[in-house]
């Protein structure tokens, strides 16, 4: 009797704040938790493009490797990254022992795969030991983790989830969020930043038309044309190796020039700060460009030597674009860009539509449960109707306690177990009936009731049981929540409907208010 | 409420024949349904954007349909749903994150130039759909083999195959009525259906429970002891199956959507599962023990 009181007290000390918004002070503080579709929001699964990662990985070795191989004096004439691998084509057949022991000494991760002699040539295909590349994408879909949380926690969403899910997925759930676009647009810039120096050695018109030279690249310039609206794209010449990129960045901010135009001001990690002086310093004179995910910003001169760690990057944007270029920057690059595989995206109205729905199909649907229960079994039903009530109570109770999410198809999870959760009382009441058809004494039928029908009940309740948590195993989001209330109800039912009422029983009999009541 | 007293034995188990012809028939029809037609497979498993939007005026369809027309996405259905409130639905899906709905917003704001709200959005991708459909018959089959193994254990294997085949007959035929509805078959409807996995074998289980009790107790055929064990659950089975649709009835009523669909499936499936716990499951079981006489 005392326990029963105990779970009463339990299960309304922690819905007083849901219900009333007010809290005693102790205990909690904690309203239940009302997932993405009910208290609007936004879900996202990412999948980080790994093979980009990897791609890039290879052909960062391959540059390094060719700077290397010219030194040793073998020859390397082409190196391409292809299908994931790297070949090279070596000069000829007497560099292939001298490119081996290379290999060998400083490559070890690297096995030559296939050597085909083309003319003259050599051709040989490099493949990266797969444990290896597997590390980079698991360590790229970490990083992409990190980068993602960082520029979330930038925008000030209260309570977002990010988590990985399998080997290159991420799950993102943002609750309450105003404006979804523009989170997307902030999780999956890339943000690669990148300093080249501009090729004013060679001519740009002729790389135009299709002869670049080797060792530089053509990147393009966007510039809006304030009148007409008119987007130019400006081509620039620029020597493909990057000097120095995102990673020596420590912050960015947004700031205001002339015009009140606004700008980024970038600052150095101390590193960076070093590497940017010297960058500078030898390259007085020429043109920096700055060039964020593939398209050139600005490419000023270098008037002098920069110390201080400081730099701007100006470019034809409004102040939203400057903030969220700043947020991103300040986060981090992505290691590889992102799919979206799936949005979920309820805004406020709706959510909240579905909730005073789902309360009132609880509501009404336990109604009709407890009216119909004390038509049938009269004072029986209203002891029944008691356990049913704690019930639910203690499902929402449990689930504040856990932190656990009530989503929609939860909602639908209590009101199975409001329909159910009356099984094991009639279960338990039919069997009292037929034992005293069979003419037992009052208690010992009740007695019996309890004690024949308890493994029926649990037989019973167990295979819903094993559905529901096959469901939590594999179900996602909203679908989990089914499978949490209907699990904890089915749990919670096998304490309220036998120990609870079996308690209410005993303790009227003991006060022998209970003699024999008509069933 | 007459029809639960007590009175005399109704004899279940003499027309076991009859009834496996029905739900035999029953199957039949919705595998050929399942086979011919096919669930109305929604994004969830096929891919796909739906966008629900609200105006603050009423907007013709028509308009609606310009503004379609005008962001590429010509293939998209107009649902109306709600006053002044439309379903967009579409079979494409965007992996940029640039997405659909950035250019639809744009464009509503330019040629209608109407208040509205993006109330719901929801886009798949079709890699996703092919795991999440894959994700759904796994679920189903370690629900199944959770629950073959369990009844082994507590009862005998012959109970359990009854059991299997019983609930095997109720996801089909719950399935085959949900594909003639024409319903959109979506992720919470796999929930259902595992719902009602357990729902239905919990009938059928107090049913066996009482044949169990009984055979300690009495001596008497199979069949005779089997009809007896029925009738004397008879009520408790017609009084929780009622219980439980009253509840998910109101889901049913005030539900709107998914939940509207995923409680039709739970209601057709309670009706079927009690069904088949009276005139399958234990039948099935006499069936059994005849042919292993023989």
């Amino acid at each position: 009797m005392i326990i029963v009181l105990l779970a009463w007290i339990f299960a309304i000390l922690f819905l007083l704040p849901t219900i009333s918004g007010k809290s005693l002070g102790f205990l909690t503080k904690d309203k239940i938790r009302l997932g993405l579709d009910l208290q609007g929001g936004t879900h996202l699964l990412l999948e980080v493009k790994t093979e980009e990662a990897l791609l890039n990985f290879l052909t960062r070795l391959k540059n390094e490797m060719m700077d290397s191989l010219k030194t040793k004096r073998i020859f390397a004439l082409e190196g391409e990254v292809v299908n994931g691998k790297i070949e090279l084509l070596l000069l000829n057949e007497e560099m292939i022992p001298p490119f081996e022991k290379f290999l060998a000494d400083e490559y070890p991760n690297l096995k030559i795969e296939d050597v085909k002699r083309v003319g003259d040539r050599v051709k040989i295909t490099l493949n990266l030991d797969p444990k290896e590349k597997q590390n980079i994408e698991n360590s790229a879909v970490d990083q992409a983790l990190e980068t993602i949380r960082n520029r979330i926690d930038q925008l000030g969403v209260t309570e977002p989830e990010i988590a990985r899910q399998g080997e290159r997925r991420i799950l993102v759930q943002l609750p309450g969020i105003k404006d979804p676009e523009r989170a997307k647009a902030i999780i999956g810039k890339t943000a690669l930043l990148e300093f080249k120096l501009v090729d004013e050695e060679h001519d740009l018109q002729e790389a135009l038309s299709g002869n670049v030279p080797e060792g530089s690249i053509i990147l393009y310039g966007i510039r809006r044309d304030k009148t007409t609206g008119r987007v130019v794209k400006i081509p620039y010449l620029l020597k493909e190796k990057t000097l120095l990129t995102g990673d020596a960045v420590k912050d960015a901010r947004v700031a205001f020039g002339e015009f009140n135009r606004p700008y980024i001001s970038l600052s150095f990690t101390s590193w960076g700060a070093k590497e940017f002086e010297r960058i500078t310093g030898e390259n007085v004179g020429k043109r920096l460009a700055i060039i964020l995910d593939g398209t050139v910003y600005s490419a000023p001169v270098i008037r002098e030597k920069i110390s201080g760690g400081k730099a701007i990057i100006e470019g034809d944007f409004t102040l939203e674009e400057a903030r969220d270029l700043a947020i991103v920057l300040r986060a981090g690059a992505l290691p590889a860009s992102l799919g979206i595989l799936e949005e979920r995206t309820v805004g406020p109205s709706l959510g909240k539509d579905l909730v005073e729905k789902g309360v009132k199909a609880v509501i009404i649907g336990g109604l009709l449960v407890l009216v119909f229960m004390i038509i049938y079994y009269r004072f029986f039903g209203i002891v029944a109707d008691l356990a049913l009530i704690l019930n639910l109570l203690l499902v929402l109770a449990v689930m504040v306690m856990l932190k656990a999410t009530l989503t929609l198809p939860g909602i639908a999870g209590l009101v199975l177990t409001v329909g159910m959760g009356v099984d094991a009382n009639i279960l338990i009441f039919e069997r009292i009936k037929e034992e005293l058809r069979e003419g037992k004494p009052y208690k010992a039928a009740l007695d019996n009731g309890y004690s024949r029908a308890l493994l029926t009940i649990l037989d019973a309740q167990i295979t819903t049981l094993i559905a529901a948590l096959v469901l939590f195993q594999f179900g996602t989001g909203p679908i989990k929540g089914f499978a949490v209330t209907l699990s904890l109800g089915i749990l919670i039912n096998l304490f309220t409907a036998i120990f609870v009422t079996k308690a209410i029983f005993d303790g009227l009999f003991q006060v022998r208010v209970l003699k024999e009541l008509k069933l | 409420m007459f029809f639960l007293r007590p009175s005399k034995e109704i004899d279940f188990v003499g027309k076991k024949t009859i009834a496996l012809a029905i739900s035999l028939i029953c199957v039949a029809l919705s595998i050929f349904l399942l086979i011919i037609k096919g669930p109305n497979y929604g994004i969830d498993f096929v891919g796909g954007t739906i966008i629900d939007v609200k105006f603050e005026k009423g907007v013709s369809l028509e308009a609606l349909r310009v503004v379609l027309d005008s962001t590429g996405l010509k293939d998209a259905i107009i649902q109306p749903s709600g006053k002044n409130e439309y379903l967009i639905r579409t079979k494409a899906s965007s992996e940029a994150l640039e997405g659909i709905r950035r250019s639809l917003e744009s464009k509503l704001e330019e040629i209608l130039k109407e208040k509205f709200e993006v109330r719901q959005l929801e886009m798949v991708g079709p890699k996703v759909g092919k795991d999440l459909k894959n994700k759904g018959l796994k679920a189903m089959v370690f629900v199944l083999i959770g629950l073959l193994l369990y009844i082994s254990w507590r009862f005998e294997f012959r109970f359990a195959i009854g059991a299997i085949l019983a609930l095997i007959h109720d996801v089909l035929i719950t399935l085959g009525a949900f594909t003639l509805s024409g319903r959109e078959f979506n992720l919470p409807i796999v929930a259902a259906l595992l719902a009602i996995l357990g729902y239905s074998l919990n009938d059928t289980i107090v049913v066996y429970d009482r044949i169990r009790e009984n055979m300690k107790k009495i001596e008497e055929s199979l069949e005779r002891l089997i009809n007896r064990s029925i009738n004397e659950v008879l009520r408790r089975t017609i009084l929780t199956s009622f219980t439980t649709i009253i509840a998910v009835l109101m889901l049913f009523i005030f539900g709107a959507g998914v939940v509207k669909d995923f409680s039709f499936t739970l209601i057709i499936g309670i009706i079927v599962g009690t069904y088949s716990s009276i005139y399958i499951a234990s039948p099935i079981v006499i069936f059994l023990e005849k042919g292993k006489r023989k």
